[in-house]
């Protein structure tokens, strides 16, 4: 005899056998949202990192057009300022780089007013009085803008938030359908073999054992889900990564996962069916007290 | 070891299948426990095995006040008490060795020591040829057997039996009894629900006799007639 069998028979029920399938679809939602929350992560720690340091200055196209000594007066200006490391300016061809992913070719390019850029790197801790600065740069070419970013990464981050809000709500109601799966399953096992669990608690078997017994269940059917949806994760996020990189730009999150990151989602499967193990005994420990 | 005091029970809101119902087994007592069918014996039965609590009344197992109890002590007192149930209620899917070891499974007791256990009690029954079989293949008499043998296997302090007897042979029902003597004598307290005149006439031991819900005894001989007393 294998000592170590189940007394119930568990796995012959029809809804044992689909419970895998449902845990490796709840772990395949889960396994997503994480990815994506963990990839908006990166990308917003890289929007901070390739932004923190730098300002634009701005000079008004009318101005920049009719007197290109003007970009070096602000030049002079900002390269003499305590915590500016370094002022280039751009010229018209690097301004024109940065607009033609949005407005196409050179020749509509060239027809455009464009506004002289200065890319400046300043120190971070402490910095230049952007404020002073800024004035100081408007009073020698009025009309010039001195961009820190910051309204623009705000933006930025704070819709990142609301993205990674959501995709925690989903996590959310992943796990919460999870649960209700499981309480269901469980429940129906129950009916199915109450005859089987009278017969054990009638043999002096205490509530524990009984609830073993669907607990190791629920451990065998959750690794297997998870295992299952794991693979289907994991082979949509190099997927996702791998399209996401041909796609080559800097505005677009990129799907890419770091060795933790890739941890943390092979941990999901895990979490799923420990969640399963402890909805499962609950479930049936609360349904054996009703026997006397 | 067995105590009722003005027990009374109903199955939910029905009217009352036990009355009163009064009495005191000594430990290492044997009674046969009669009554037509429908007149308690079942019911009886489940209060002593914990199936079901009494609606009014105590009931005292081991020293101990069962309503009182709490759920780990009632799985304890289980553990002292066998049960051989009228419809058998084995596990179909366990095999005839698996099934008759289970209780020592459930009371975390080592398999390999118990094994020729087992083995040496379903010789005893007479189901050395089925130990790997499944239940569903055996005759009624045979499950009766693996029944038996599951509920003495742990060698209860305590056996209950609701008529063990029912489906087997005049043959197998004496060794049966004798078996349950013989668990008797080394020291169960045994009580057996049965409406056969001729086994209790045979085995000379005291009757607890049910009729319509109201407990008569313990007896030495047969009840008195419906006429009788008046």
């Amino acid at each position: 005899m294998n000592w170590r069998q189940r007394d119930l028979a568990l796995s012959n029920d029809p809804t044992q056998r689909f419970l895998p399938w449902m845990l490796a679809m709840i772990v395949y939602l889960a396994g997503l949202s994480l990815a994506g929350m963990m990839s908006l992560s990166s990308a917003m720690d890289r929007w901070d990192t390739g932004l923190k340091g730098t300002v634009t200055v701005q000079v008004p196209a009318a101005k920049s057009q009719a007197a290109d000594g003007a970009v070096g007066k602000l030049v002079g200006i900002l390269r003499r300022t305590k915590g500016v490391i370094a002022a280039r300016p751009l010229d018209n061809r690097d301004t024109a780089n940065l607009l033609r992913p949005w407005i196409g070719g050179d020749t509509l390019v060239a027809d455009l007013p464009l506004p002289r850029l200065i890319d400046v790197r300043v120190e971070t801790d402490p910095g230049p009085d952007l404020g002073k600065l800024r004035k100081a740069l408007d009073a020698a070419v009025p009309g010039t803008v001195l961009d820190d970013h910051k309204k623009a990464l705000d933006h930025l981050v704070s819709f990142a938030r609301s993205v990674e809000l959501v995709g925690v709500l989903v996590l959310l109601l992943v796990a919460l359908a999870g649960i209700a799966t499981v309480i269901f399953i469980t429940r129906t096992g129950l009916a199915i073999h109450h005859e089987g669990i009278e017969i054990l608690h009638l043999m002096g078997a205490l509530d524990s054992y009984v609830a073993g017994q669907f607990q190791g269940q629920a451990l065998e059917l959750g690794l297997k889900g998870g295992a299952i949806g794991l693979a289907f994760t994991a082979a949509t996020v190099g997927m996702l990564s791998h399209f996401s990189g041909a796609v080559g730009s800097d505005l677009l999150p990129k799907v890419e996962l770091g060795p933790l990151q890739w941890l943390a989602l092979a941990a999901v499967p895990i979490g799923v069916t420990a969640i399963a193990m402890v909805t499962a005994r609950i479930t049936v420990i609360r349904t054996l007290q009703r026997l006397p | 070891m067995v105590r009722f005091q003005n027990v009374g029970m109903r199955y939910g809101l029905g009217s009352e299948v036990l009355r009163d119902v009064n009495f005191e087994l000594r430990p290492g007592s044997f009674h046969f426990l009669s009554g037509a069918s429908g007149a308690g014996k079942s019911s009886l039965l489940k209060l002593i095995y914990l199936a079901h609590r009494p609606s009014r009344g105590l009931v005292t197992l081991f020293d101990t006040d069962v309503t009182t109890a709490s759920r780990n002590e009632l799985a304890m007192i289980r553990r002292r008490i066998g049960v051989v149930f009228q419809e058998f209620r084995l596990l179909n899917h366990l095999s005839v060795i698996e099934n008759v070891s289970l209780p020592l499974k459930v009371s975390g007791q080592d398999w390999e020591e118990n094994r020729e256990h087992a083995v040496e009690l379903l010789n005893w029954v007479g189901l050395e040829d089925c130990i790997d079989s499944s239940p569903q293949v055996l005759s009624g008499g045979q499950k009766q057997r693996v029944a038996i043998a599951r509920a003495v296997i742990s060698r209860p302090e305590l056996l209950l039996a609701d008529e063990p007897t029912g489906n087997v042979d005049d043959v197998i029902a004496l060794r049966l009894l004798y078996l349950f003597e013989e668990l008797n004598r080394l020291g169960t307290t045994v009580i057996i629900a049965t409406h056969s005149e001729a086994l209790m006439e045979r085995f000379a031991h005291p009757r607890l006799h049910l009729s319509e819900g109201a407990l008569l005894g313990p007896l030495t001989g047969p009840p008195p007639s419906p006429g009788f007393g008046s």
